[in-house]
């Protein structure tokens, strides 16, 4: 296959993938309207048995055969959705690999902005699917497919950018280690953030106790996901920001720490995500505060990546003016 | 749910102790102890995490000196009102101020005051049993009971032995056992803020006596490593000369490779100087292919290729005829094409100084519109296009001065007869007039240069060795989940009744499921093994 082609067929499974995403998201949509109508024990069931894993499956109401198949209706377009879901995430893939090839000579997808948010969208899905069964996270099918579709329809829009080779100093293998973890660890914070995002929801509105909303786990269950996947990308995040980061960076300019403004980001998101873990276990600051600081923490990632790169061109990780060759600082005026 | 790791304090409890009594009652003793215990504890630690974070952002947003130099005195330049205030509170190094020290300065009191007393309760908590059943087994959050025919003491054998089977540490009473397990955890807890002192001690030792320089090498000349051949130099405050090993290299070649198609056209790739090097004066030669990524490490020091450009070999004859100058110049890129900017002195011509101040375009071109400029990177039509200054450049009072820009104060821009700008606009080979009888210019071709770092890190491999520890004991601290479990067997009526409870000690976990394992386990169901 030519470079072209590879081109061609990573734009067209983006495309792919984002219909897919959608009809997805249709799915779960018209699983959680017809929730609307299931009592309230077959859908406090649904979310109570959040480590069985898997559909939420509506037990039979007290000898009610037609709640009982509004339920396997319900479980099934629930199952429909996260079958789609996966589905698209395979095409997403589809998408990243083609973009890799397409480059010449072949690399790894994130040379910019556009694939950067492809890749990390992946990653998001990617992390929902797996951690799914574990956790039992179809609740929050409909928010992170909603999500995932509009950021990618972001990233087409207005990120779009034509396959390129790699700047040299990006050409590493610490730095596709680096920013593997980077991109996982941003996914699984995404993921983090969005459950505390819903269990801050939760505690300012309780909700009614039928319908969709009462899907949604109980607060020390939300509490207690948004932990473990915090958890997860925290020790991804040192992998990448205090470990493999500094490592590259003293292959290439000579020094593993510089306080660039991506790095000292990537530290005070640390530095903030080494707080929320704090406050899960200081007197005063569970729950509430502790669910603020982890979107604390997600604001400086996003921020790092979206402000970051289009504001400061001093940054050597900018994307906004690729930096002239390898010079990061041109040299300083010397006195004679 | 979670219960405070043992041996903290929560500060609730502190609080208590502290409204014990008035503030006027305190003695010193105790004001100082007071003092001591809110410093550590995890609410202070908390707060001043969060500073740390916030006081790492103004030197993200203000340019830093020790990051960018030029850049900086540029922005101090464009704001001379703002300048002496930041200056003031040190905005423009951030990270050696006094108040970002102070904050992380009291994180690390805190950290050490906060886990030398746990090192200790832990090291007491390792050997003790795991704590006997609570008489209520059922009062704690998670629990589970049922009912059995088979005796009791049947019953707590089981357990002993399930539990024992799932690697907690078990202790058995007549009718009841007790288990624990998990005790790595505080293990891995205090391995990472541990090494959280070793990255910053790895750290200070790079800053304290390691050193950066910088030289621009034009490609065929030499360097050997001592203090007077840098262009830029940076010590740390207890770097000493002597530490500087004595190697030295030649630049004996470079290539690039210029992409002439694809979107990234223009850009240069595959940068490769060729390198003779010698570890001491004496040793023999060695040869290394320096490129981006590709450091040559000699001993402790490190020797990085990280930027290139071109320098334009001019001669300046003066108006006896003598040259007054010769040689490649380093013109700075400004921009991707390589356009360049460069300045040539001639203090010595005859009879009035010169200095030449302009571009070089590495493939020039012209239009109206834009006037010069270079189309591409690549030395493919080189040309030099510069303005003349005669009178006194500046050199001779003795301040130091930039090698690349003029000192135009009292000098007097070279101009036609017909009063329009004289311009110096050359092609390799060619020479021109200079009017009024100064003399000659002449761009007799291309060369090269490379900017070469030069580092010696010391403590790099502590700070490494540091933070891969703490990644070690934060996966410990994280993923092994400390819990204990208890389980109750007695007669109850005609059945044996069971309680099972259990409790976990991270905050993190789940305990349900492993009751309803236990449980599975006890009553003999097979089960999958899961937590
Ligand atoms: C450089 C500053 C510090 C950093 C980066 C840091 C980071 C962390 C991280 C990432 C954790 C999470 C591990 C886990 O959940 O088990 C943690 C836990 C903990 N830290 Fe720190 N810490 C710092 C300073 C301190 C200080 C000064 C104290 C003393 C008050 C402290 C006490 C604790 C305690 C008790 C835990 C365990 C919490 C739990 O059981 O979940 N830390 N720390």
């Amino acid at each position: 296959m030519t470079d072209a082609a590879w081109e061609t067929l990573s734009n067209q499974a983006v495309a792919a993938c984002g219909i897919v995403y959608f009809l997805a998201l249709l799915a779960h949509l018209v699983e959680w309207s017809s929730l609307r109508r299931v009592p309230v024990e077959a859908g406090a069931s649904a979310s109570a048995d959040a480590h069985a894993g898997g559909v939420a499956v509506a037990t039979d109401g007290p000898g009610d055969a037609a709640v009982a198949a509004r339920g396997r209706r319900t479980a099934m377009f629930g199952r429909l959705g996260l079958m789609l879901t996966g589905i698209a995430c395979a095409a997403h893939f589809v998408a990243l690999l083609g973009r890799g090839m397409a480059a010449e000579p072949n690399r790894v997808p994130w040379g910019n902005m556009y694939e950067f948010t492809l890749s990390g969208t992946f990653v998001v899905v990617l992390l929902y699917l797996v951690l799914n069964r574990r956790f039992g996270l179809v609740w929050m099918a409909p928010i992170v497919v909603g999500f995932v579709l509009a950021l990618l329809m972001v990233a087409v829009l207005w990120l779009y950018d034509p396959v390129a080779p790699l700047t040299e100093a990006l050409d590493s293998y610490w730095l596709v280690i680096h920013v593997v973890s980077a991109i996982l660890a941003t996914g699984a914070f995404t993921l983090g953030g969005i459950c505390s995002a819903i269990y801050l929801a939760k505690e300012r509105w309780p909700g009614p106790d039928t319908g969709p909303l009462a899907r949604i786990p109980s607060l020390a269950v939300l509490d207690r996901i948004s932990y473990r996947i915090h958890a997860f990308g925290f020790p991804v995040w040192t992998f990448a920001v205090l470990i493999t980061g500094p490592i590259w960076a003293h292959q290439a300019w000579s020094s593993y720490w510089n306080w660039d403004p991506k790095e000292v980001w990537a530290f005070i998101t640390w530095v903030v995500y080494a707080a929320y873990l704090h406050a899960r276990s200081t007197a005063g600051w569970k729950g509430r505060n502790a669910a603020l600081l982890a979107l604390l923490g997600l604001a400086t990632l996003w921020f790092n990546f979206i402000g970051i790169n289009y504001f400061s061109s001093t940054s050597q990780h900018s994307y906004a003016a690729p930096a002239v060759v390898v010079e990061r600082d041109a040299p300083a005026a010397v006195a004679r | 749910m979670s219960e405070r790791p043992q041996g903290h304090v929560d500060s609730e409890e502190r609080d208590a102790q502290r409204d014990a009594r008035r503030p006027g009652e305190l003695t010193l003793r105790e004001m100082l102890r007071w003092t001591w215990r809110q410093l550590t504890s995890m609410r202070t630690a908390l707060v001043l995490l969060l500073m740390l974070a916030l006081a790492a952002i103004p030197g993200s947003v203000i340019p830093q000196s020790g990051v960018d130099s030029l850049k900086t005195s540029r922005w101090q330049d464009a704001h001379p009102d703002l300048t002496p205030v930041y200056e003031k509170l040190g905005l423009f190094s951030v990270y050696d101020s006094a108040w970002f020290s102070a904050i992380y300065i009291l994180l690390m009191v805190s950290l050490v005051g906060c886990i030398v007393p746990r090192t200790f309760v832990y090291w007491r908590a390792l050997r003790a049993a795991p704590p006997d059943a609570p008489r209520n087994l059922t009062r704690l959050p998670d629990h589970a009971t049922y009912e059995t025919d088979e005796p009791a003491d049947a019953v707590v054998a089981r357990a002993h032995e399930v539990l024992k089977a799932r690697r907690y540490r078990v202790v058995s009473t007549d009718d009841a056992v007790s288990a624990e397990r998990g005790h790595l955890r505080e293990a891995g807890n205090l391995l990472f803020h541990l090494s959280v002192l070793v990255v910053l001690v790895g750290f200070a030792l790079g800053g304290l006596f390691g050193y950066k320089g910088g030289v621009i090498l034009v490609v065929g000349n030499g360097f050997s490593n001592n203090l007077t051949q840098y262009d830029d130099f940076v010590p740390g405050s207890l770097f000493k000369a002597s530490d500087m090993e004595p190697f030295s290299f030649d630049v004996d070649s470079f290539d690039v490779e210029w992409l002439t198609s694809g979107p990234r056209k223009g850009m240069a790739r595959s940068f490769n100087a060729h390198l003779t090097y010698r570890e001491t004066p004496t040793s023999e030669d060695k040869s290394y292919d320096l490129k981006v990524n590709h450091p040559l490490t000699i001993g402790d020091t490190e020797v990085f290729l990280i930027g290139h450009g071109y320098a334009p070999v001019i001669t300046i004859r003066d108006g006896n005829g003598d040259v007054a100058y010769s040689g490649p110049t380093i013109f700075l890129p400004t921009d991707q094409t390589f356009r360049s900017f460069g300045v040539v002195k001639a203090p010595d011509a005859e009879p009035a100084q010169i200095g030449l101040e302009g571009e070089f375009y590495p493939t020039y071109a012209f239009t109206k519109e834009t006037g010069p400029f270079s189309v591409f990177g690549n030395a493919l039509n080189p040309a030099i296009s510069m303005l003349v200054y005669t009178g006194d450049l500046g050199m001779d009072d003795g301040t130091p001065q930039s090698v690349y820009a003029l000192d135009k104060a009292k000098t007097n821009l070279l101009k036609n007869k017909d009063g329009s700008m004289f311009r110096v606009d050359l092609q390799p080979g060619k020479t021109v007039d200079l009017p009024n009888g100064l003399g000659s210019v002449s761009f007799d071709g291309v060369e090269r240069w490379n900017k070469i770092q030069i580092s010696q890190t010391p403590g790099k491999r502590i700070a490494l060795a540091g933070v891969l520890l703490a990644l070690l004991g934060l996966l410990g601290s994280l993923f092994i989940r400390p819990r204990r479990v208890w389980v109750r067997a007695r007669q109850e009526g005609g059945a044996t009744l069971v309680e099972v409870a259990a409790l976990d000690r991270s905050g993190g976990g789940d305990v349900s499921v492993v009751i309803t394992e236990i449980v599975a386990a006890l009553k003999g169901v097979p089960q999958e093994e899961k937590s």
